[in-house]
């Protein structure tokens, strides 16, 4: 075998090793010198990058077919006899390898952005060894094929989390977002163990691959099999920030540094990975079995789907600090990749799947793709307005588009991309999703168009907010370090690139996760343009065509429009409220909680109640989480 | 089960699990809930220790049989479900501390231990 063979066999296991041992050797390099500890970090996620590149090509261009490998073996290809839980295993198929180039990637850019974020802060070896040991961890967590393995990961990922979200201690509120996500966690993850206990417990499997045959080869299915997909589906969620069990998520993503803030997006894409997996992997080898709890999940992830988007958007709408209005726009994206792959879910073995089902689950397994892409971008935007401005408030913040023109450019990159704005990459994957949701159930395909509308109208709140206007009091001037703008730029351009080629990744990359899922076989055409089955998608034809009625209408205007329309008059004064003695000559400044105003003000009904519940008390967010997970168990029992 | 105690630990896995789950859902004070969180721990690993202690043949690599004490059917405790709850154990461990240190931090910079004053982030 040549090198390259070893490598290759070896890989899934060094791209989880090379991580955590370059974690703890960090505070070691840093002990020589402060450079040497950042380099060292650098070229650990480097290492795991390339690895991981390297992986994912040969598992992708097989087609994402699974491949095993069992730790403490003679062979690490040996197969695993009788599923005997003794050997702890990797399973890497097509989703784990989608998910893991995710993970590398907003990683590497996270480390970048970084060396120029911590200069100014204390303890950068610790900072440092963590933000590694989370990117071990959630690999791991896509990585497994044991579910114990996967409870080990899960915890090890919630930790080192919430050791980064107190990085900045002088901040009281860090300790209190990061108590309450640990709280939060830590009960699920003790949930989490239980229902691996009493699937351990029925099956003496704690294999995937072996737990789920023995599933499938039940007669019928136990009462157990239930509580314990209800368990774990509803412990996935929470961690993958789904409403209503999303309560800490602001609290732990608004305090944690934003580097870290990018990271704890890719973790809650892993949960949702391991919910997806325990759904379509562990209930999935016999469908003839489980085919109504499979639509009952579906059901429940669509519910969750729906009203993470709609309470997630409308809750940023009204957020004055930047970073707690991008968690709330976090959970609200995570609930399209709910309702994408949940309307997959629920038509799963039916005609409806090769219908819309299929394309519902591309649209919403891509959206992860993109959703860590520009999220983890916008995160790293928002910690460089911070950076600058010194608070967190947009009420108190502005002007800063004068100096920080390429922070400027990245967030508008970010924002017309999370909004679904042609021809952004946000946009390929919600095309998707509206156009297989509206043939299952065109309210709840309404909803999603309506969500993205709200969400562009936030983000304009946020630009105007941070960039325009007049500067005011306490804005740093001058752009962030190079290194910050490198990790931005690292995102802002796969964003670009991968927005006039979707169809490119959806072949490539999302075509093997849904593959390996579902088990189906399908792949979507070969050529640029995305095709749902109703219409097309086609960035570049798009992008022809607005450049071509640009210049028609600069034509028009050079040729037939009129000279020197600058306003007269009247038409000079700024107009406000209809009361011009509130000008006296000051520069005039509209406070970013207010632009919104009139909105918010007629939907108070609404606001009341639901602010009221987001109300801080570490309680009632437990109580959240026990009565969904009630509430699904009820829903799966009632149902099959 | 075929030992003398019976049903009973699986009995005392669920008073575990609710009076862990009630002290975090009712109580107020954040050491109180750190409590609640090591009691639905030792619940989860009583359960997985219980399950250990199983009879029949489905089960491969026993480490211990009740043979051995004297006991007439053959009982297995397997050795994964032991392992399964060390790691448990220790992760436990590290999840109590962090949150003991984040409360205690807390407390340092804003005097609160209720959960009803632990809000400043909220909305």
């Amino acid at each position: 075998m040549t090198f390259y063979d070893h490598l290759i066999e070896q890989a899934p296991a060094m791209v989880v090793a090379i991580p955590l041992l370059f974690a703890f050797a960090t505070p070691l390099w840093f002990k020589l010198s402060v450079k040497f500890g950042k380099l060292w970090a650098l070229l650990g996620v480097l290492a795991t990058t390339v690895l991981m590149y390297i992986l994912a090509w040969e598992i992708l261009s097989e087609g994402g077919e699974v491949t095993t490998y069992l730790f403490g073996a003679e062979d690490s290809q040996l197969p695993l006899l009788g599923g005997n839980a003794v050997r702890i295993s990797f399973a890497v198929d097509g989703m784990s390898a989608f998910m893991g180039l995710i993970m590398v990637t907003v990683s590497l850019a996270a480390v970048l952005y970084s060396f120029g974020f911590v200069k100014k802060y204390t303890g950068n070896d610790k900072f440092f060894t963590l933000l590694l040991l989370v990117l071990a961890a959630n690999i791991g967590m896509v990585f497994t094929g044991d579910l114990f393995n996967l409870f080990v990961w899960f915890e090890v990922s919630s930790i080192a989390l919430c050791g980064l979200t107190v990085f900045r201690s002088e901040r009281g509120e860090a300790f209190e977002g990061a108590a309450k996500y640990l709280i939060y966690s830590t009960v699920a993850g003790l949930i989490l163990l239980f229902s691996i206990g009493l699937l351990y417990g029925q099956y003496g499997h704690l294999n995937i691959k072996f737990l789920s045959e023995a599933i499938g080869g039940n007669a019928e299915l136990l009462m157990v099999d239930k509580v314990a997909l209800g368990l774990m589906m509803t412990v996935f969620a929470l961690k993958a920030g789904a409403v209503p069990m999303h309560m800490a998520t602001p609290d732990a993503y608004s305090e944690a540094p934003a580097p870290v803030t990018a990271i704890f997006v890719t973790a809650s894409q892993a949960g949702l990975y391991a919910m997806f997996r325990s759904v379509f992997t562990l209930y999935g080898s016999n469908i003839d079995l489980t085919i109504d709890l499979l639509h009952a999940a579906g059901w429940i992830v669509i519910i969750l789907g729906v009203l993470s988007m709609f309470v997630g958007v409308t809750m940023a709408l009204v957020q004055k600090d930047i970073k707690r209005l991008m968690a709330y726009h976090a959970i609200s994206q995570t609930g399209y990749m709910l309702l994408g792959v949940g309307v997959g879910m629920a038509v799963y073995a039916t005609g409806g799947f090769d219908e819309f089902g299929r394309t519902a689950m591309t649209g919403g397994i891509f959206h992860i793709f993109n959703h860590a892409l520009y999220k983890g971008l916008l995160f790293l935007t928002a910690g460089a307005i911070i950076y600058k401005a010194g608070t967190r408030d947009l009420n108190r913040m502005g002007g800063l588009g004068r100096d920080m023109k390429l922070t400027a450019l990245f967030f508008i990159i970010g924002a017309l991309a999370i909004s679904g704005i042609p021809p952004m990459n946000g946009f390929a994957s919600k095309f998707l999703i509206y156009e297989s949701v509206f043939q299952f159930n065109p309210v709840i395909g309404a909803i999603a168009m309506l969500v993205s509308l709200l969400t562009l109208a936030s983000f304009v709140k946020v630009f105007y907010s941070a960039f325009m206007g007049p500067r005011m009091k306490g804005m740093a001037r001058g752009e962030v370090p190079a290194s910050m703008l490198m990790g931005m730029a690292v995102l802002a351009g796969i964003i670009l690139v991968f927005s006039f080629a979707p169809s490119l990744v959806v072949r490539s990359l999302v075509d093997p996760a849904v593959n390996a899922l579902t088990g189906d076989g399908g792949t979507t055409s070969t050529s640029l343009t995305l095709f749902t089955g109703q219409g097309a998608w086609n960035a570049v034809v798009f992008m022809g065509a607005m450049i071509s009625a640009a210049i028609i209408a600069v034509l028009i205007r050079v040729f037939f429009g009129k000279k020197g329309m600058t306003p007269k008059g009247e038409g000079k004064k700024p107009y406000l409220f209809g009361n011009p003695t509130e000008i006296d000559g000051k520069p005039i400044v509209i406070p970013g909680s207010n632009v919104y105003w009139g909105f918010t003000k007629a939907l108070d009904r609404y606001y009341r109640p639901v602010e009221k519940l987001h109300s801080g008390i570490v309680n009632e967010y437990v109580f959240w989480f026990v009565s969904t997970m009630v509430l699904a168990i009820l829903v799966m029992m009632a149902w099959v | 089960m075929t030992t003398a105690i019976g049903e009973l630990p699986y009995f005392t896995v669920v008073a575990l699990l609710a009076i862990g789950l009630y002290i975090i859902l009712v109580k107020k004070n954040l050491i109180k809930i750190a409590m609640g969180i090591t009691l639905m721990e030792a619940g989860a690993n009583l359960f997985l220790i219980t399950l250990a202690f199983n009879s029949g043949d489905r089960l491969s690599a026993p480490v211990f049989t009740s043979q051995i004490l004297g006991g007439t059917e053959a009982t297995y405790s397997l050795p994964t479900p032991h392992a399964l709850t060390l790691t448990s154990i220790v992760i436990g461990v590290a999840t109590t501390a962090l949150l003991l240190a984040f409360v205690m931090q807390a407390y340092k910079k804003h005097k609160v231990t209720s959960t009803d004053e632990f809000r400043r982030l909220r909305g």
